[in-house]
């Protein structure tokens, strides 16, 4: 159906040059500092594959990313669930649907640091409205001490970042559902939940493909929040794989290792988005 | 309709309402703590400022090192949402109508730079862009969130493109329509909700992102956000001012939503759905 032409490669071109000046050639200097132990301008020695055999044995960047999947595990599957029932509880119609859409639309917009800002204020249990209030039911709550606290506050606060990036998509999604299904489904008989899983549920996959992906790949970089919230403690609990490579190339300035561990992270992170991808996609097929 | 609306209303009221008081009680702190001074916050808890101060509001009016980081900001994150929208409008438009050697691949290959987290690029941007004597420039800051923004561009204006009937450009060269003015004075306008959304996005994204505004920045052109990291490292913590700045970064957002709003409804529906 669509025309085979090489000439639309200059259509293409801007955002190549473009994105190729930002990634490519970042990601070479990456790749040439990896093989290398770097002390200083002109005092460089090639040490090959070791940095990496050293980063695979190592326990701080495996329980980085044991945490860092726990925590986007997590997320995703308190987010996109809560996020669609949201997006079903919503007026479809109205003046409050305005106002709706621009409360939801205010975490998305706030600066990643003053979300954490906000939070790390907002949890404390002496000067925290939402610390005081655990502390009233009764909890001994303080995140920068106790695990437990600070997962929990962190977790929180990701999903009142981000639920409202699937409510918007998935609101969206459902509008665009025409009213003569419905009545269909009506005549038809069907329950509640039978029209959710086969009137709403695959129109939706759509924008939902967009949203999932988008938390992945967000939650997998995580990095501003939970900087000003918990700074990755108490201890390195809640250190996940940006904060360790942060740590390791401006704390530390071990450039070698960090490039190396930098070329790590990014392998994840595309292996994981390729493979939940290429399985939403599939699912979508099946359809 | 009204008969999926009035399933269980109540329930769904109460739902709604939990889940809007969980999404503003936060900014509803934040924004009270800006009008109360630095020994009411620390001393007690209090739902309304006892001492209502403008004081916060007024030093960061006052204090060129605060506003200054405001149209620093704005001015990086117009600039990439333009440049953003100007190279991916071509290039979804040739992935939505033609297939060339490598698209698939292409394709994922920008998608791939979505992922990258930037904490990755932290070093060699900083060495990269010293190459090109670009440190604390807008320009510096607009092209580096180049990186994130144009591959989203790109994969949601070609939803929207695919959504165009093929037999309207086809109409249009009948018509005697060059390329270019077919895309100005048809593509460009049918679109329009789409390259709404996309602005939106791009906007956002380019607004929130801390790591790289503030590792290619110095002062000149250093960000809201940056500035507020620099507060908090000091050793007296100034929640008032900084709960205030918090605020007025939450202005610009509100705006564009405001503006954005009836495209994003629409723009989602004739998008990706």
């Amino acid at each position: 159906m669509t025309e085979f032409n090489n000439r639309a490669w200059l259509f293409v071109l801007p955002v190549l040059v473009i994105v190729a000046f930002n990634a490519i050639i970042p990601m070479m200097t990456m790749v040439n500092y990896s093989v290398q132990d770097i002390f200083g301008p002109g005092n460089r020695y090639f040490v090959g594959r070791e940095w990496f055999q050293e980063l695979l044995g190592d326990n701080e960047l495996r329980n980085a990313l044991r945490r860092q999947i726990t925590f986007s595990t997590l997320v995703l599957l308190i987010e996109v669930p809560l996020g669609i029932m949201i997006a079903l509880t919503l007026p479809k119609t109205g003046r409050w649907v305005p106002f709706c859409l621009i409360i939801l639309g205010l975490p998305l917009l706030m600066p990643w640091n003053v979300v954490g800002v906000m939070w790390q204020i907002f949890a404390r249990a002496d000067i925290g409205l939402g610390g005081a209030a655990i502390t009233a039911l009764g909890f001994d709550f303080n995140y920068s001490r106790d695990v437990l606290d600070a997962w929990f506050t962190i977790v929180t606060m990701d999903v009142w970042h981000w639920t409202s990036l699937i409510v918007l998509l998935s609101y969206s999604g459902l509008r665009a559902i025409d009213p003569a299904y419905y009545r269909a489904a009506q005549i038809d008989g069907a329950s509640r939940l039978q029209v959710f899983r086969y009137v709403e549920l695959p129109k939706l996959t759509g924008v939902l493909t967009i949203g999932i992906m988008l938390r992945l790949m967000d939650s997998l970089m995580i990095y501003s929040e939970l900087f000003v919230i918990t700074g990755g403690g108490p201890g390195s609990s809640t250190s996940f794989l940006s904060q360790t490579l942060v740590k390791k190339a401006i704390g530390q300035f071990d450039l070698g290792p960090a490039a190396s561990f930098s070329i790590i992270y990014f392998m994840i992170i595309v292996t994981l988005s390729f493979v939940f991808y290429r399985s939403i996609t599939r699912v979508q097929e099946g359809e | 309709m009204s008969q999926q609306t009035s399933h269980k209303p109540l329930v769904k009221k109460i739902v709604l309402t939990l889940f809007f008081i969980f999404l503003l009680a936060p900014i509803y702190w934040l924004t009270v703590m800006s009008f109360k001074t630095d020994t009411e916050i620390v001393t007690g808890l209090t739902l309304w400022p006892q001492d209502f101060t403008f004081a916060n509001y007024t030093t960061i009016f006052t204090t060129k090192s605060w506003w200054s980081s405001y149209i620093n900001s704005a001015i990086y994150v117009s600039l990439n949402t333009i440049i953003s929208l100007a190279v991916a409008l071509p290039a979804a438009y040739a992935f939505s109508r033609y297939r060339f050697l490598g698209d698939k691949h292409l394709f994922f290959w920008l998608l791939t730079n979505r992922m990258t987290p930037p904490a990755v690029f932290v070093l060699p941007y900083f060495q990269f862009y010293s190459a090109f004597n670009l440190i604390d420039t807008h320009i510096a800051v607009a092209i580096a969130h180049c990186v994130f923004n144009v591959p989203l561009a790109v994969w949601i204006l070609e939803g929207f493109l695919k959504g165009v009937p093929k037999s309207i450009d086809e109409t249009a060269y009948i018509d005697g329509y060059s390329f270019p003015k077919f895309f100005a004075t048809i593509l460009v306008p049918l679109i329009r909700s789409g390259i709404g959304v996309t602005a939106f996005f791009c906007f956002m994204f380019s607004w929130v992102e801390l790591i790289l505004a503030r590792t290619l920045t110095t002062s000149d052109a250093k960000p809201i956000v940056a500035v507020m990291t620099r507060v908090y490292s000091g050793a007296g913590i100034e929640w008032g001012l900084i709960a205030a700045a918090g605020v007025l970064t939450l202005i610009p957002g509100i705006l564009v939503i405001w503006f954005v709003r009836n495209h994003i409804a629409r723009g989602f529906a004739m998008g990706r759905v």
